[in-house]
């Protein structure tokens, strides 16, 4: 290292931080209007609950007849009654919870727990959220092995891949997850319960997407590259593993994402006919018969964090093995 | 017994004459392309048919092929019932709402690269996000009838056609546009003629990808709540008395129209996009 690249280093860091800067900011001025949109939409869809509530309380609403009210437009309430419209964002059931409702509850039923020592007892959001990563992680694991495997024989065998090949794409077409509830109580019948008729269903929605696109990208290697190889005398299993595995890595982390996120999907449904016991679909469950909208509300984020942590550490393996593998833009 | 040695032999037979189709000498004519997979499909039925019968699985576990196209036969009427319920009112209509929201909501972010480079991340990220969670909270919003799957399928499906659409409205390249340019071509003439016949590859991606979603949307959202006609309610209900030929019944339909709900965009692209190279090529 000279001191003439010095300079070039650091315009290059600034440059690196402006980049990012111009990427960032756009994002955060587009979540703070969804936030604030968020909250907007909180005091029409609250505020006759509010007005309700006032009344019983002995305060005096603008039009002073129930009937009137409800036949009026919830803008014109908030219009008509200014001063209820802020308990629209601190009711105990609200229609739509107001954004740091759902964040207290979230903080309430996962750090707050942890800080008292009792981070996994049952009521705690990071217990249901394990429960339901736990099968996703298993489901995705089956399915991608398996999915893998049958790609592996797709590209060599020139029958399966007439007879499956149609019939894996034909597949995707289909509502697969309709059958969740059919698996997990046909399981139970027979002896199978807890973690494997999820599980299960996780593999089967994250096997198709990784059999899709590992036989793309199996068969990615042009002409030419395996012409090389040939050239070489290579037999056909050098070939796969120094040209047709190294080559399909960009196409295995693209639908490992689309996988992972299907596999939690699947989690999460698979948990909705048991009744609502545990993990983050029988939350949302629980939540829906007892009207618990901001209980709702918080296992919809905390499913929402786990898909994109999920999702962002494949992201994070995807840019180290290309990197390595010299792929990388 | 005779069953199980009945649909092996018919099992290894049927592979055999395969793996003679696929390698001999008509193997990239249409017709073997068509007959191999037909078969294989065949076969697997027959294996199904054939463990069932031979070794007597019980109906409450896995009820034969036969018996699930029996129990389609007799109860049409309920099945086309739920099926108008779901598709028709649930999937198709919000599907309908959302891809025209998406498509609309797209063209105005066009318009804006600031608004384009905040919402792209946004969308991908709610792309890959149990959109399907929301279900419970918008069946407590719009009731327990279509209305709220439709709901749920207009929230499923917006973010991938979004998405598509934004990215397919930058497909053109500098020097396109810079020969509209040259016309003096006004934004609507060059968005018309140019900008969105490039763009309906990427946006049919989107639809194709949204016809899978809106049938699972409109069905896991009766999960939470629904008439009592619908096919998600069908499948649960039926789940329950261990009715398990009509449940697959059920899933018989949610296959067939959901394949064909694909099978029609994809024509439809071909119509649309018939210039390019990917369409061109089976020609």
């Amino acid at each position: 290292m000279s001191d003439v690249s010095l300079p070039a280093r650091s315009a290059g860091a600034s440059a690196v931080v402006k980049a990012t800067f111009e990427a960032i900011f756009p994002v955060v001025v587009v979540v703070a209007v969804i936030v604030g949109l968020w909250y907007a939409a909180c005091v029409p869809m609250n505020i006759k609950a509010s007005l309700t509530q006032a009344e019983r309380e002995g305060a005096v609403i603008v039009p002073p007849e129930a009937k009137v009210r409800r036949d009026m437009s919830p803008i014109g309430l908030a219009l008509a009654n200014p001063e209820h419209t802020g308990t629209t964002f601190s009711q105990e059931r609200p229609l739509l919870p107001a954004p740091h409702q759902v964040a207290r509850e979230l903080w309430n039923t996962t750090g707050d727990m942890v800080l008292q020592g009792k981070g996994f007892s049952k009521r705690s959001l990071l217990y249901h959220a394990w429960i339901t990563l736990s099968a996703t992680l298993l489901g995705f694991a089956i399915g991608t092995v398996a999915g893998i495997l049958l790609a592996v024989g797709i590209v060599h065998s020139r029958v399966m891949n007439m007879s499956v090949m149609p019939w894996a794409i034909a597949s995707q077409t289909i509502p697969i997850l309709a059958i969740a509830p059919m698996i997990i109580v046909v399981l139970n019948s027979i002896g199978i319960t807890g973690l494997l008729p999820k599980a299960l269903i996780s593999a089967y929605l994250s096997f198709f997407p990784v059999v899709v696109g590992m036989v793309k990208g199996l068969r990615s290697p042009d002409a030419m590259q395996l012409d090389l190889l040939r050239t070489y005398y290579a037999s056909k299993s050098e070939t796969f593993w120094k040209l047709r595995l190294p080559s399909s890595m960009p196409y295995f982390f693209t639908s490992m994402k689309i996988a992972m996120a299907a596999s939690l999907v699947g989690a999460i449904v698979g948990e909705l006919p048991t009744g609502a016991v545990r993990g983050l679909g029988a939350r949302l469950l629980a939540g829906s018969y007892y009207g618990q909208t901001v209980q709702i509300w918080a296992a919809l984020f905390a499913a929402a964090i786990l898909a994109a942590a999920l999702v962002g550490i494949i992201g994070i393996l995807q840019r180290r093995t290309l990197k390595k593998l010299g792929m990388a833009h | 017994m005779n069953w199980l040695i009945g649909c092996a032999a018919f099992l290894l037979g049927a592979s055999y004459v395969n793996v003679q189709m696929a390698n001999g000498e008509g193997r990239d004519q249409a017709i073997t392309r068509f007959l191999v997979p037909t078969l294989f499909g065949i076969s697997l039925l027959m294996l199904w048919e054939g463990v069932v019968r031979g070794l007597d699985v019980p109906g409450v576990i896995l009820p034969a092929p036969s018996t699930i196209w029996e129990t389609f036969k007799a109860s049409t009427g309920i099945l086309w019932q739920d099926f108008v319920q779901t598709f028709v009112k649930g999937a198709l209509s919000g599907y309908l709402m959302g891809a025209l929201a998406a498509f609309a909501v797209a063209l105005l972010v066009d318009r804006s690269d600031f608004l384009r480079r905040g919402i792209l991340p946004v969308g991908n990220f709610m792309a890959a996000l149990p959109i399907i969670g929301i279900a419970p909270i918008l069946v407590m919003w719009f009731g327990f009838d279509w209305q709220s799957k439709a709901a749920v399928v207009v929230v499923m499906v917006f973010f991938p056609i979004l998405v598509n659409t934004v990215e397919g409205l930058r497909a053109t390249d500098r020097m396109q546009r810079d020969l509209m340019h040259t016309y003096a071509a006004s934004y609507w003439q060059s968005l018309f003629k140019l900008r969105l016949p490039a763009a309906m590859p990427f946006v049919f991606n989107g639809l194709k990808v949204a016809t899978t979603l809106a049938l699972i949307g409109a069905i896991v959202a009766e999960f939470f709540g629904s008439p009592i006609r619908g096919m998600g309610f069908r499948i649960s209900t039926e789940v329950g008395r261990l009715a398990l030929d009509m449940v697959w019944a059920e899933i018989l339909v949610a296959a067939i129209a959901g394949s064909a709900f694909y099978g029609i965009v994809a024509m439809l692209e071909s119509i649309v996009t018939f210039w390019h190279p990917s369409q061109r090529r089976r020609r």
